[in-house]
């Protein structure tokens, strides 16, 4: 299992791409889908929300357990992964791809970790 | 304190197995996707590392009787060689622990207690043992416990057993040889499939799971984790001690009365928890305060243990016990405690899923019931 390099990462599991016209791309990372195990339902915020970061924004449950899902950054949310909603196992299977999960207007980050940081930080 | 290893533990890391503390013990929680393994033991196979259940030998000239005397079953009335589902309850009636009971012998008796009770069970039977003239044996570490559950498992068993299989009824247990190692082979199990439990020597377990992987692959026999373990027994409407049943309910509470036997001969009918069970009874017949009920949603959310029970106007009227997504049904179950009033199959109700009310049916036990 290997983090892109590319994002930036949170201690809550949850990546991030550099600002594109202001937008990141958010989702969970492969470690946090591993951990929770089959996945079964999503809940997004909605296109238009006020997230802050640190703040959940939605949920995530698998068959065994249920988890928040948290923003990693404070802005507005401008397209949802509606194909994440509708077959939330790909969340499993292609977390850093198909699988992201919500976009947003970056208006200020939480701490955020490099790929390195948070490869460290999953192994402590 | 660090957690107990099982003889199989070695073998489950180098599958990849993503390990869980259970009642003390490293268990396998899952090898791949616990949906797949679910699916698998439904239609094919699945191969379970159990070796963290609790085995208890009784032996002696009356070992049935102190049995009949601790247990709410009728254990010397079993047949040799056959098992029976009972349960060893308090002096008040509260539920120490479900077991398994194996007629092992004329005298000689296997109980099976759940890893987070088998302390509590050696304890109580130890202490319930005087007067008797019976052995009670701690064998936690005497035994493996390997399980193949499944459509397939019958065939998978016949491929490395000479036992005679055809002869081995639901809950009836064989000394048997299996792939060359002398087992006990037990036609029991916990998922609602057919399927065998077979205790073995711990040095033997690697050897068995390896022949048993070997021999199930061709049929898709797969590693199962407890995870589905956990899922297949829900499906099937089986309680699960620490959900469905605890110190604070008796059998008849549990809607499971049936295994208090209070028409036991031995010990003048006398047994541990009898006054208390007869309330208990009378109780459950005349004004049954909460009845045991299955949950089903058209939603996606999932109603999970704990979980509040309301009625269609906000009322609480119950408490779920165990909740997860069915990969055989496909949507969300539970079971639940519920008023009486509302526990006719077929009720609308209403669960509290942190904060929201979401809409379940009342359906009767079992989810889940295999063709025969």
């Amino acid at each position: 299992m290997s983090n892109p390099t590319h994002l930036q990462y949170t201690e809550e599991h949850e990546w991030l791409t550099a600002a594109e016209d202001g937008v990141s791309t958010v989702g969970i990372t492969k470690h946090a889908a591993d951990a929770l195990g089959d996945i079964v339902y999503v809940q997004l915020p909605e296109v238009g929300q006020a997230l802050t970061a640190g703040d959940t924004c939605g949920e995530l449950e698998s068959t065994k357990s249920v988890s928040d899902l948290y923003s990693p950054v404070t802005g507005e949310v401008t397209e949802i992964n509606q194909a994440v909603i509708d077959d939330p196992a790909s969340v499993n299977s292609d977390p850093f791809g198909e699988a992201w999960l919500f976009k947003v207007r970056v208006e200020a980050t939480d701490k955020l970790l490099s790929a390195a940081e948070y490869d460290a930080f999953i192994k402590a | 304190m660090s957690p107990r290893l099982t003889a199989l533990d070695a073998l489950h890391r180098s599958l990849g197995a993503t390990m869980t503390d259970f009642a003390g013990w490293d268990m396998p929680l899952r090898y791949g996707s616990e949906r797949e393994e679910h699916l698998a033991v439904r239609t094919k196979a699945g191969l379970f590392d159990l070796s963290h259940m609790g085995e208890i030998t009784v032996t002696g000239p009356q070992a049935g009787e102190l049995l009949d005397h601790a247990l709410v079953g009728f254990i010397s009335a079993l047949g040799v060689l056959r098992a029976r589902y009972t349960m060893i309850c308090r002096e008040d009636g509260g539920i120490l622990d479900d077991l398994i009971v194996y007629r092992t012998g004329e005298t000689e008796y296997m109980v099976v207690a759940n890893a987070s009770n088998a302390q509590v069970v050696l304890d109580a039977l130890t202490e319930r043992a005087a007067g008797f003239d019976a052995v009670v044996r701690d064998d936690r570490d005497a035994y493996a416990l390997i399980a193949v559950q499944g459509p397939e498992a019958n065939g998978i068993l016949a491929s490395v057993t000479d036992a005679d299989l055809p002869g081995l009824k639901y809950y009836a247990l064989l000394p048997a040889t299996v792939a060359d190692r002398e087992v006990w082979l037990a036609r029991t199990g916990y998922t609602g499939e057919d399927g065998f439990e077979v205790f073995c020597a711990p040095a033997d377990a690697e050897h068995l799971w390896n022949a048993l992987t070997e021999a199930g692959a061709p049929v898709g026999l797969v590693p199962a984790g407890l995870s589905c373990r956990d899922t297949l027994r829900l499906e099937a409407g089986m309680p699960l001690y620490g959900h469905e049943l605890s110190t604070d309910l008796t059998p008849f509470d549990a809607g499971l009365g049936r295994v208090v036997r209070f028409d036991k001969t031995t010990n003048d009918g006398q047994f541990v928890g009898r006054k208390a069970l007869e309330a208990a009874a009378a109780q459950a017949e005349a004004n049954p305060p909460r009845k045991l009920v299955g949950l089903v949603s058209e939603g996606k959310r999932v109603p999970r243990a704990e979980y509040d029970v309301v009625s269609t106007d906000g009322t609480p009227i119950g408490r779920i016990t165990s909740g997860a997504p069915s990969p055989t049904l496909g949507k969300p179950i539970a079971i639940a405690y519920v008023d009486a009033a509302h526990a006719a199959p077929g009720t609308a109700v209403a669960v509290d899923v942190r904060g929201k009310h979401e809409p379940v049916e009342v359906v009767a036990l079992p989810f889940y019931k295999r063709a025969r």
